[in-house]
């Protein structure tokens, strides 16, 4: 795309590095598998070098050489601080209260930052059957804070979700409290265009900041639902040498790993 | 007392039509050459029982075994969907199958309910989350000391459990190494377990007293079936085949394709074909 010509780095490259950057060295981070993970080692391997990285497999400390295509991947485990059983990652780490950041991808979001990874269309008669919340609904609810990371479009950001996979804050308001879910939920959404917060009294995503280039229009037809702007609006800093360096190497690292295993296979 | 035997008989001895069986292995030790032992035998009428389905269930769904899947997470790991899965669940093909779902930490905790003998799990979840109102086994309960409402989930007891492993001893203990997930939960919740291991080995004397072992009297039967987990990994032996999961992507995509590779790779191969498949996985030494 021309994209990268005009700013030196793509839309989704901006997303990845913007998302790390909301990352810190004593965070204690649930990482969701695709952009999540990528986002979560760039800060690893940048601002935030101690940050734990915790994957639901059980590897709590991890530091991959590359990017993992699973989430349980053996380079996970290896590099990892201690392996622990599935369900002491859930009740002891993430029910126990232990992690700060979770970050989580979504095929459909809405403005409440709600999210369905389950099906397109009706539940027993799913247009679409997706793969399911996994971990996610409960990482939704038991991680301090939620981050989302998603690139736009209409089908993905609407203004009403098909099914509640991960409660975010559901009607938008004290919905949460009112269900008895103590923590903050989610607080942060990274798209490819601009980086949103929630409202604090209706907690509807609001664009904080849209990246370089970026117009408002972009953002709105991209978007399933009316955008709401804060009225002093940054723009998002270009990504630095280092960050796009460190993200470029990952990945480059990461399609090697991974297409590598082909290589000798039995026809 | 458990028994070392060949996996077809293993499997023949252990599994039956009807059965609600699991075969564990969260990413890592995927039980592959028993369910395509399974596959061949030819099983009607299971209750699938797994977290992550993932290839082997895609499998023996899209071969019409499945009359039910309970699972908390129907994708291709890292890569997408499950394409027979879906195609079950949205078209009825081969079959319909009925579905059950959860969410890890609710499959999580009703395995460990199941291996601690209790009738239900409970655990802070589901709140918000629409699995609540479409599946009947997700309760909730009030704690009697504090008043917080807890979510409960029944307690998971397969009628077999298969999973695979790094190695057994003679006296047919079992070790479990790396990524363990709910291989250990898993076994025993089961009335009875199956385990497939790379190799045997005189003992375990040298091992650290805290690793994951599994009692030789906890296990029905042991066959040895090297690389038995591919296109999984066994931590220490042999990678994961991250392209073949990329690949099967295609290969589920397409009804005849699918039944084409079943064919060559499964109905037509046997568990000793799985050490050639890790051949170029297994790491220099």
């Amino acid at each position: 795309m021309s994209d990268t010509i005009d700013r030196g780095f793509t839309a989704n490259e901006m997303m990845t590095i913007a998302a790390s950057r909301a990352l810190k060295s004593d965070d204690v981070c649930f990482v969701g598998i695709g952009a999540p993970s990528a986002a979560c080692n760039v800060a690893r391997l940048t601002h935030a070098p101690d940050i734990t990285l915790i994957y639901e497999s059980g590897t709590i400390g991890t530091t991959p050489d590359v990017l993992p295509l699973s989430i349980g991947d053996g380079e996970l485990c290896e590099t990892a601080v201690t392996t622990v059983a599935v369900p002491e990652m859930f009740r002891y780490w993430l029910q126990g209260g232990r992690i700060s950041i979770g970050f989580l991808g979504a095929a459909q979001l809405d403005k409440f930052g709600n999210i369905n990874t389950t099906v397109i269309g009706d539940y027993a008669h799913p247009k679409t059957r997706l793969p399911g919340g996994g971990g996610a609904p409960e990482i939704a609810t038991s991680s301090r804070q939620v981050y989302i990371t998603m690139a736009q479009s209409k089908r993905g950001m609407v203004e009403k979700i098909d099914f509640f996979t991960s409660f975010g804050h559901g009607d938008g308001g004290d919905h949460r409290q009112r269900l008895g879910i103590d923590t903050a939920g989610p607080t942060l959404l990274i798209t490819d265009l601009a980086i949103w917060k929630p409202d604090p009294v209706t907690k509807e995503f609001t664009v904080v900041s849209l990246h370089p280039g970026v117009a408002r229009e972009q953002v709105q037809d991209s978007c399933g639902w009316v955008v709401k702007f804060a009225e002093a609006l940054d723009e998002t800093p270009a990504p630095t040498e280092l960050e796009l360096k460190t993200l470029r190497d990952l990945q480059a690292r990461t399609k090697a790993a991974h297409q590598g295993t082909a290589k000798g296979k039995a026809a | 007392m458990v028994e070392f035997l060949p996996l077809k008989q293993a499997v023949a001895e252990n599994l039956h039509d009807g059965d609600a069986v699991a075969f564990e292995g969260f990413t890592h030790l995927i039980p592959t050459a028993a369910a395509h032992e399974a596959i061949r035998q030819g099983f009607r009428e299971l209750t699938l029982i797994r977290m992550t389905p993932d290839l082997i269930y895609d499998q023996m769904i899209g071969m019409g075994m499945a009359k039910k899947v309970v699972f908390s997470y129907v994708g291709n790991p890292g890569v997408g969907l499950l394409r027979r899965a879906r195609d079950a669940i949205e078209n009825g093909f081969p079959r319909a199958i009925e579905i059950e779902e959860h969410s890890h930490a609710g499959m999580a905790n009703a395995y460990e309910a199941g291996a601690a003998g209790l009738p239900c799990a409970v655990f802070r979840g589901y709140r918000g989350a629409g699995l609540a109102s479409v599946n009947p086994n997700i309760k909730s309960v009030t704690c009697p000391f504090t008043g917080e409402v807890l979510a409960a989930v029944p307690a998971i007891r397969p009628d077999v459990t298969f999973i695979h492993a790094q190695k057994a001893d003679r006296k047919g203990n079992v070790l479990v190494e790396g990524i363990i997930g709910i291989q250990k939960e898993a076994v025993l919740a089961a009335k009875r377990a199956v385990v497939t291991v790379e190799e045997v080995v005189d003992n375990f004397d040298d091992l650290h007293p805290n690793l994951t072992v599994l009692p030789s009297w906890t296990i029905a039967a042991i066959s040895v079936a090297p690389g038995g987990s591919h296109p999984s990994y066994t931590h220490g032996y042999y990678e994961r085949d991250n392209a073949a999961y990329l690949e099967w992507d295609e290969i589920a995509a397409d009804r005849d394709r699918f039944q084409t590779w079943m064919q060559k790779n499964v109905i037509e191969s046997a568990a000793d074909d799985f050490a050639a498949r890790v051949e170029h996985l297994r790491k220099a030494a």
